[in-house]
């Protein structure tokens, strides 16, 4: 654990006895059984496993885009299994920052618009969505390119200008699901940088799902899945 | 409920560009259709509402229905002619007309084809009787005489007719010795000659309508009440604006009926088209619609995208149908109303209404291709939308 | 065979698109060949006529009528075989809306010159004998109910006053385009009821609306035809006499603007198909790029692929246009009922049918064809490179 962070602080996010199975036809797939798991603010989590072992599904659930089959998630004091859908999207407008492994960008709309999508949910006024879009372009060092579609930009700079997108709100929980899983090293090097400066900075929350060791290296705190049950829970390399 | 920006809607169909003006192409030509046949049944009406006058009313025989069908004879007409409550012109004469019609059945400039034309025994008083009437080319006729006006539908459509030239008909040869310009009303569509002329020509003992002007228009219950119960007459008394409103009721509502009935077989074409390019969407931006998801945007939002990127579309195809439609205003046409047996000349008529009615029925269309695919692409679910991405 | 199968596959692949364009085809053959069968329908009395028939009518229009005295002159004609005459009547069978057409006619030598009305020797000759009788069309007996004995009133709007028929016969059309949707009545009860009624005007008595001249050799209608009208010139009632079908033509032209107007729109209908289809295939080649680069590597020359794709269009055009032709068939009876009487004859064409099998084979080719052009064109790298 970071020496920082005062040992007696609630959790961020406290998970209990999490489930989560899917129907296929007559079989019910169980997917997460019985997941116990507690992140505290400020905690940078990487979350591996091998394919099929539910990591996605996990952060999937925390992130508030899917909903469990039992157990209890509670996010900022918030069970997050009991709201309604309706709720459950504001919710996530105001607490989550989301980076996808291919960027997710809308190819139509330009680098500032995209950032802006997420402030498009708030109800601040246009001037100063512009001013949180600049601010969060300059975090991520894409100012020059604030007009530019993504099909203009190259892998690295997409993602991130999703990051940008990921902090625009300043949400308390960023997930990331392989976020450099289509980027070349280099590439997926300066975004894990890009993240850890941010994480330290910023103290952000960040659940990031991987199955590149680079990435988890950047990680103060390693989860293990398999097979849907939590297997180990340690430390990282950059605690 | 936070929608979805409008530019991410229009710029979407501008970056499927083919596909947009393929299934616009669609609505539109739908669109033009259905406008066309509005504006043909709506310039049938105008040009026959604008042959009555407000205050003119016209006598037929009871149950002739058309003025061909009718006989008035001279009796009747005389006791008509005396009828109080008649107006006066300046030179003190009474405007009442008696007028006997026949159809005259003529060959068209060059298709030669022929066509029922309508000729109208007429005088001075009758020309008062009409002042959205003038002389465009020439002069009247002179009574007694074989001399005629035309038309100007007629005299530009049909052999013969225009000014100076000859007809024949009833066994004499009639010159023609003026054009008329009946604003765009039915006159246009007519051949004037002397009354009595035209009598002896056609054998005639019977004066086929009479039309008169009433001081007071108010007055006109009572003369109707006095005609329709005076024991020596079979006549019955209609006002000219609604007598001529009749004429054009079977062919206008034939007209558009038929071109309903068309209008909405083919919607259901561009309905499938806009339904197919919408469901396309959906599915090339399946990931977009998760990640709009995920960021917190509402079903409902997803839905109100994609219905409106629906509307835009068929607004496009609707615009540009409409101003398709519009160009037809340039055109004329004629054709026989099946009422009077007759020939009509008459112009595609836009109005604001059948401007509105049609923008009104590409968003239809629109709304009706668009609205199964947007549900859908609203029910997924975000994980599913993500995965697929 | 597989370039068969492969299209069978492919255009089952989309299913839901595949659906979707095979409605719009649907709706747009069967709607076409509607509009082409309206058309006809309008040319039914012109195709109906018989070349051994001449129509004489007053030359000035249909509206004025014929003395009766003609009768005798025109049938000494040389070439003339029969003679017979009609009035239109226009009355109105209780509303407006149930209109049907009603002539006065010289009973013996009218049937004589109708052979396509047959009716039954009894019938025949109870119609015959009485003069307030009539004879009806069995569609228009069936549409109204009508049964041989009935009492069938008329309001006349030429001649006034209510006239009351007895139903003395109904015939049926010895062809399929024969008008059964007529009543015939005595001409000489018109003659006489004018005669009697108070307020008639002397020129409607004896006076014949048109003379149906009977000729024994077809090929002299127009040496006849002139015969005819020069016998009248210059008297107070001159003819013109033209054969049937030029007659049954002159209607038809009187609608013109409107006969054009529907044609141009069936067209457009072939047209707004033809745009939804061309859609689909520019939506399904292009999300195929990366298999057609495939095929090309693979060593398949750039004619399979336009194969492919022009293929897979033309079997849903087909598909699509057969469905279409086979449901115009009850459509047309539909329509046909529901117009009723304003068209006697509502058939289905042999032509139309050929139209609309042409009209779904060109909808698929040119659907086809710039998609297919430009995915025959397609660089193989790039195409390669390409997620749908």
């Amino acid at each position: 654990m970071n020496p920082g962070t005062p040992a007696e602080s609630s959790p961020l996010i406290r998970i209990r006895a999490l489930s989560k199975a899917y129907q296929r036809g007559a079989q019910l797939i169980p997917v997460l059984q019985g997941v116990d798991l507690e992140v505290h603010a400020g905690e940078f989590v990487a979350l591996m496993g091998p394919s099929g072992s539910g990591k996605s599904t996990l952060l999937n659930l925390i992130a508030g885009i899917d909903k469990p089959s039992g157990g209890c998630i509670e996010i900022g004091g918030v069970d997050i299994a009991d709201l309604g859908e309706g709720e459950l999207a504001d919710w996530r407008a105001a607490n989550v920052g989301f980076i996808f492994q291919f960027y997710n960008l809308l190819p139509v709309l330009t680098a500032a618009e995209n950032i802006e999508l997420p402030l498009l949910l708030t109800g601040l006024t246009r001037r100063e969505r512009r001013e949180h879009v600049h601010a969060a372009l300059a975090m991520v060092r894409l100012s020059d390119r604030s007009d530019h579609y993504p099909n203009e930009l190259s892998g690295g700079q997409q993602q991130r200008v999703a990051i940008a997108r990921a902090l625009v709100t300043d949400p308390q929980l960023i997930v990331a699901d392989e976020p450099t899983g289509d980027l070349d090293r280099v590439t997926g090097g300066d975004v894990l940088a890009l993240l850890g400066d941010l994480h330290r900075q910023l103290g952000k929350t960040i659940l990031m799902v991987t199955h590149d060791p680079k990435a988890a290296a950047c990680a103060e705190r390693l989860v293990h899945l398999e097979k849907g049950v939590l297997l180990s829970d340690g430390v990282g390399l950059s605690s | 409920m936070k929608a979805v920006p409008l530019s991410y809607i229009v710029r979407n169909l501008w970056v499927r560009r083919v596909t947009t003006m393929l299934t616009a192409l669609g609505m539109a030509l739908v669109v033009y259709v259905f406008s066309t046949v509005l504006m043909m049944s709506e310039g049938i009406r105008a040009t026959l509402v604008a042959t009555g006058q407000s205050d003119n009313v016209v006598v037929l025989r009871k149950g002739a229905g058309a003025e061909i069908n009718s006989g008035i004879d001279r009796a009747q007409a005389g006791v008509v002619h005396s009828l109080p409550g008649i107006a006066a012109d300046a030179l003190g004469r009474r405007l009442v007309s008696s007028e006997p019609v026949a159809l005259n059945n003529l060959p068209k400039r060059g298709s030669g084809k022929p066509s029922n034309v309508t000729v109208r025994g007429a005088s001075e008083v009758g020309l008062e009787l009409r002042p959205q009437v003038r002389l465009a080319q020439g002069r009247m006729f002179r009574p007694g005489t074989s001399e005629i006006v035309t038309g100007r539908a007629i005299a530009d459509g049909f052999a013969g007719a225009g000014l100076g030239e000859t007809l024949r008909f009833g066994g004499r040869e009639w010159t023609v010795v003026g054009v008329l310009d009946a604003g765009r009303s039915g006159f246009d569509s007519e051949i004037w000659g002397d009354s009595e002329q035209m009598m002896q020509a056609f054998r005639r003992e019977a004066f086929s309508s009479i039309v008169f002007r009433l001081v007071d228009a108010g007055d006109f219950e009572r003369t109707r009440a006095a005609i329709e119960s005076d024991p020596r007459l079979t006549l019955e008394a209609k006002p000219e604006i609604r007598f001529y409103a009749e004429q054009s009721e079977a062919l206008a509502t034939f007209i558009s009926i038929l071109g309903s009935v068309l209008s909405v077989i083919f919607s259901i074409g561009a309905i499938v088209g806009a339904m197919i390019t919408m469901f396309a969407a959906v599915a090339q931006r399946v990931g977009e619609i998760g990640t709009l998801r995920a960021l917190g945007f509402r079903r409902g939002a997803v839905l109100v995208a994609f219905l409106a990127e629906a509307l835009v579309l068929s607004l496009v195809g609707g615009v540009a149908g409409l101003a398709a439609a519009s160009l037809m205003q340039t055109v004329n046409i004629s054709t026989t109303n099946f009422q009077t047996f007759s020939e009509l000349a008459f112009r595609f008529t836009m109005t604001p209404v059948i401007a509105a009615w049609t923008l009104l029925f590409a968003l239809c269309m629109g709304l009706l291709g668009g609205f199964i695919p947007a549900w859908r692409a609203a029910r997924l679910s975000i994980v599913d939308c993500l995965r697929a991405a | 065979m597989l370039l068969l199968r492969l299209l069978l596959k492919n255009a089952l692949r989309h299913k839901l698109r595949t659906v979707l364009t095979l409605i719009g085809l649907v709706v747009a053959i069967s709607a076409f060949g509607l509009l082409r069968t309206l058309v006809d329908a309008w040319y039914a009395g012109v195709e109906a006529s018989a070349s051994t028939r001449l129509v004489t009518r007053n030359a000035i229009s249909l509206t004025f009528t014929l003395p009766l005295n003609y009768a005798e002159r025109i049938r000494a004609v040389e070439g003339v075989s029969g003679l017979s005459w009609a009035n239109w009547f226009g009355g109105v069978y209780i509303t407006e809306r149930n209109f049907f057409a009603q002539f006065a006619v010289d009973p013996s030598t009218y049937l004589a010159l109708y052979p396509e009305y047959v009716l039954s020797d009894a019938e025949r000759q109870a119609f015959l004998r009485d003069r307030q009788g009539a004879v009806v069309g069995r569609k228009l007996a069936d549409k109204f109910g009508w049964r041989v004995g009935d009492q069938i009133p008329l309001r006349g709007t030429i001649y006034p006053g209510i006239w009351t028929f007895t139903l003395r016969g109904i015939y049926d059309g010895a062809g399929a385009n024969t008008d059964e949707q007529q009543l015939l009545f005595h001409w000489k009860y018109l003659t006489e009821s004018v005669r009697q009624r108070p307020g008639a005007a002397s020129s409607k008595v004896d006076a014949v609306g048109i003379y149906v001249v009977g000729i024994a050799d077809a090929n002299n209608a127009a040496l006849i035809s002139q015969r005819i009208d020069t016998l009248f010139r210059n008297s107070l009632a001159e003819t013109l006499t033209e054969t049937e079908k030029a007659f049954q033509l002159s209607f038809v032209s009187m609608s013109e603007a409107i006969l054009v107007a529907i044609q141009a729109v069936s067209l457009i209908i072939v047209v707004i198909i033809m745009a939804v289809m061309a859609n689909t295939m520019t939506m399904t080649a292009r999300e195929r790029v990366a298999e057609y680069a495939t095929l090309r590597v693979l060593g398949f020359g750039p004619a399979f692929v336009v194969r492919l794709l022009a293929g897979e269009s033309l079997l849903i055009a087909l598909a699509g246009g057969v469905i279409g032709i086979v449901l115009t068939f009850p459509l047309a009876g539909v329509v046909g009922q529901a117009t009723g009487t304003l068209f006697p004859v509502f058939q289905v064409s042999d032509l139309t049918l050929v139209l609309q099998l042409l009209a779904a084979l060109v909808i698929g080719v040119v659907a086809a064809a710039w998609p297919a052009w430009r995915m025959s064109r397609v660089d193989i790298v790039s195409g390669l490179r390409q997620v749908a």
